[in-house]
């Protein structure tokens, strides 16, 4: 026992060797942090290569970064840009707040800009342009054992929000079974499971579905051209007595729990539908099923589109950035048969996006 | 009198007895009760968890017979394909076809062709100077053969592979052109989205780097606080509202230091972002008040009459403790950094804040290259839509789980090998 020795008999030597450990490693410690005080500063814009940094929704995350990788791969001498899952607002706040390399480069985003961001990026002297890369399906499925669901947005409207008209007037939601909206639907008890208020993907529902459906009231339509918000509020509150139920940001989860209950209904993304697609089945929406045809045709209403936008004042200073937008906008990648097809994208029609991918390479800035 | 009063008492306090034994016997039931349960809970996680990741450490591989004095193309491995499942050859069904290879695997297939033409002595050719070049299936077909989804009343049940896809792929494995591997990308690659080619070294390396960040900050700041709080600072207000402070800090949600991080590191001092060094420096600030209090409670275990001695045989202040105090209490300070470590490696929160939540697909190979870690792999691919991934997840969770307990295994030896009762 070497503390025995210590103790007894105390050796100058391994007790040095201790302290005098400590106190290196306090120095080295305190070198490190001096170090990185006089560290270089932000705006410190002649550093090498960056590589590519890419900020951004949740949604157009697997895509960004399959374009990423394959751009990585096309061009193994440079740095592989860097995808970060941001949310679509967390992406644009860290994209508007400036240029200079310490910001990034590309937003992603599944929905397009808002006026205020907008304004933001503006006032910061960014210059930017928008890329739409194609839609993406929000659909609601259940297990494949489970009934089949013929919706309309009417329907859908009816099952979950928190008012509803019944004979003309706007009352507390009263639907507790499916059958009751209609009796073409199951006999079977209002059970939905959905993304929670942050998620983008419930952003596009309530705007797409909800609104959608409650503009087939009469009631709720003459409100909407009279009091356009007193609508949105009716149209976009979700029931919350438990027929609705936040399953989380993780539309694997939601998924896990459709297959464990086969009487419930889950709201997602159509990529989260095509890879389970042994497993679960799509509710069809005025008919149209949630196919990756029915949605590239518009055929199926509940789609929206997915964007990214470029920082133009970086092109030429970060490297590779009109090489990343041709490999996203080429054949390959976002056309019918590509890649990022592969992935659940819903590509634009054929007939346009010849001409879109030519308008995104040449960088067209953006004015709203 | 004696004797009326000793039956008195038995007679009072036995029923008393037989009470208070019960009450004991309930107690000690429930005790056993709750530690069963709570067993049971955790064998049937790392199980769930076990069972999970197996399919991520096998991966389909299909034979294909290749010639060796061309390049293979994307045209060639089609070919082939076609051949090998026994079907002709029209555009759509060639797509499909190679659909059912890996995406890179017209690469592999070159890689592998250099190193048949390389072999000494040469690789035995096959008819029509072909060799077989096993490689790496898709995720789909993987995870087709992997659970052979019933076909029950001719129904289409499974997977995402077309009719004549699953038809290529019974022909293959027919003709034992399938097989299944080691998945040896999952240990060697970087993240990708590509399930077959998804691997973990570039989230462990930068785990690595970042702890090793985490470490050189914390220890010894931590240590040196701890150090001067317990035997050198005077007990006044001032002391008292330090300790309250770290106190607090040990218990605040480690997204704070997050946020800290993003203020200070990288818009302050403009660090960049995404890195383990960056990530380390949150790290370290949320590991420093564990590490002070562990190293305190260290130094206080030890008794006053070392130090005690040690003044009385003439040695300063500092030598006392530094000599005296501080060895012995070594093994205490080293059980709580390392269990401070642990916790750093769990982490994801803070490193959100700082962009290290974020697909990147190189290896990091130095501390300013922009890494992941190995928990926000696992968040990563939890939330991934291709459903090879979540197998992947688990085999993550499973070997970020053996780290831990290779580490607390580490913290209790040393504890138990160097720690000295008084």
């Amino acid at each position: 026992m070497p503390h025995d020795q210590t103790k007894l008999h105390p050796r100058k030597g391994t007790i040095m060797t201790r302290t005098n450990l400590i106190l290196a490693l306090a120095a080295g410690a305190t070198a490190l942090l001096a170090f990185l005080t006089l560290y270089s500063n932000p705006n410190d814009t002649s550093g090498a290569a960056r590589e590519i940094r890419i900020v951004g929704s949740s949604t157009v995350f697997p895509f960004s970064s399959s374009v990423a990788e394959n751009y990585g791969q096309k061009y193994p001498s440079r740095p592989p840009p860097i995808v970060e899952s941001t949310g679509t607002g967390g992406g644009f706040k860290l994209f508007c707040a400036g240029t200079g390399l310490q910001h990034p480069d590309i937003a992603n985003a599944s929905r397009r800009i808002k006026e205020s961001e907008y304004q933001t990026c503006r006032a910061n002297g960014i210059d930017l342009t928008e890329v739409r890369i194609g839609f993406d399906g929000i659909v609601l499925a259940n297990a494949k054992k489970g009934p089949p669901f013929a919706l309309t947005r009417r329907q859908i409207f009816q099952a979950l929000a928190k008012e509803v008209p019944i004979d003309g007037q706007i009352k507390p939601n009263p639907y507790k079974k499916w059958r009751e909206i209609d009796p073409s639907l199951p006999d079977l008890k209002i059970e939905v499971l959905g993304p929670p208020p942050t998620s983008g993907t419930r952003d596009a529902f309530v705007e797409i579905a909800m609104e959608g459906g409650a503009k087939t009231f009469p009631i709720l339509k003459t409100l909407r051209e009279r009091n356009k918000k007193a609508f949105k509020r009716i149209a976009h509150l979700i029931r919350e007595d438990g027929a609705f139920i936040e399953a989380g940001e993780n539309d694997n989860l939601i998924v896990q729990k459709l297959i464990a209950n086969e009487s419930a209904l889950g709201i997602f993304g159509y990529s989260f539908l095509a890879n389970n697609s042994g497993r679960l089945k799509g509710a069809t929406v005025e008919g149209a099923a949630p196919t990756f045809e029915n949605i590239a045709s518009g055929q199926y209403a509940i789609s929206r589109s997915l964007f990214f936008y470029l920082k133009k004042n970086h092109v030429g200073i970060v490297p590779g950035l009109n090489e990343f937008v041709r490999e996203f906008t080429s054949e390959d990648s976002w056309g019918k048969n590509g890649y990022l097809a592969e992935k659940g994208l819903i590509p634009i029609p054929e007939e346009t996006r010849k001409a879109k991918a030519a308008e995104a390479r040449a960088l067209i800035s953006l004015d709203l | 009198m004696t004797a009326a009063g000793e039956r008195f008492t038995l007679k009072a306090t036995a029923p008393d007895m037989r009470r208070r034994r019960r009450a004991e016997r309930r107690f000690r039931f429930i005790s056993q009760a709750a530690l069963i349960l709570a067993g049971a809970v955790l064998v049937l996680l790392i199980m769930t968890i076990a069972r999970n990741s197996v399919s991520a450490f096998r991966q389909l591989e299909i034979g294909l017979d290749l010639p060796l004095s061309e390049e293979t193309g994307r045209a060639s491995l089609k070919e082939a394909m076609a051949q090998a499942a026994g079907l002709s050859l029209a555009e759509d069904e060639g797509r499909a076809l190679l659909a059912l290879l890996g995406g890179r695997a017209a690469r592999e297939a070159a890689r592998q062709r250099s190193a048949a033409l390389a072999a000494r002595p040469p690789a035995p050719l096959g008819e029509g100077g072909k060799a077989r070049f096993w490689l790496t299936a898709s995720d789909d077909a993987d995870l087709f053969l992997k659970e052979r989804p019933a076909d029950s009343a001719g129904e289409e049940t499974g997977g995402r592979l077309s009719p004549l896809q699953k038809k290529a792929l019974a022909r293959l494995e027919a003709e034992g052109r399938t097989r299944f591997v080691l998945a040896r990308f999952f240990f060697v690659n970087a993240d990708s989205r590509e399930p077959e080619y998804a691997g973990i070294r570039a989230a462990f390396v930068g785990s690595f780097l970042t702890l090793l960040i985490t470490l050189v900050i914390s220890f010894p700041i931590g240590m040196l606080a701890a150090i001067y709080l317990e035997s050198f600072a005077p007990k006044n207000r001032w002391t008292d509202f330090i300790e309250l402070n770290i106190n607090n800090l040990a218990a605040i949600p480690s997204i704070i230091f997050g946020l800290l991080g993003l203020r200070l590191f990288l818009d302050l001092w403009g660090l960049p972002r995404s890195t383990p060094l960056v990530g380390g420096m949150a790290l370290a600030l949320m590991t420093l008040p564990t590490i002070i209090i562990a190293t305190r409670a260290a130094l206080a275990a030890i008794p006053a009459y070392i130090q005690e001695a040690a003044l009385a045989l003439g040695a300063s202040s500092m030598q006392s403790v530094l000599h005296h105090v501080v060895p012995l209490a070594l093994p205490g300070v080293m059980t709580g950094a390392i269990i401070g470590m642990a916790r750093a490696l769990g982490e994801t929160a803070p490193l959100l804040m700082i962009g290290m939540v974020a697909f990147i697909a190189a290896q990091p190979s130095g501390f300013t290259d922009p890494a992941t870690v190995l928990p926000v792999q696992i968040y990563l691919w939890s939330d991934s839509p291709e459903r090879s991934f979540s197998s992947k997840a688990s085999a993550a969770i499973l070997i970020l789980l053996l780290f831990l307990m290779a580490m607390n295994a580490l913290a209790v030896y040393l504890r138990k090998r160097y720690e000295k009762r008084w």
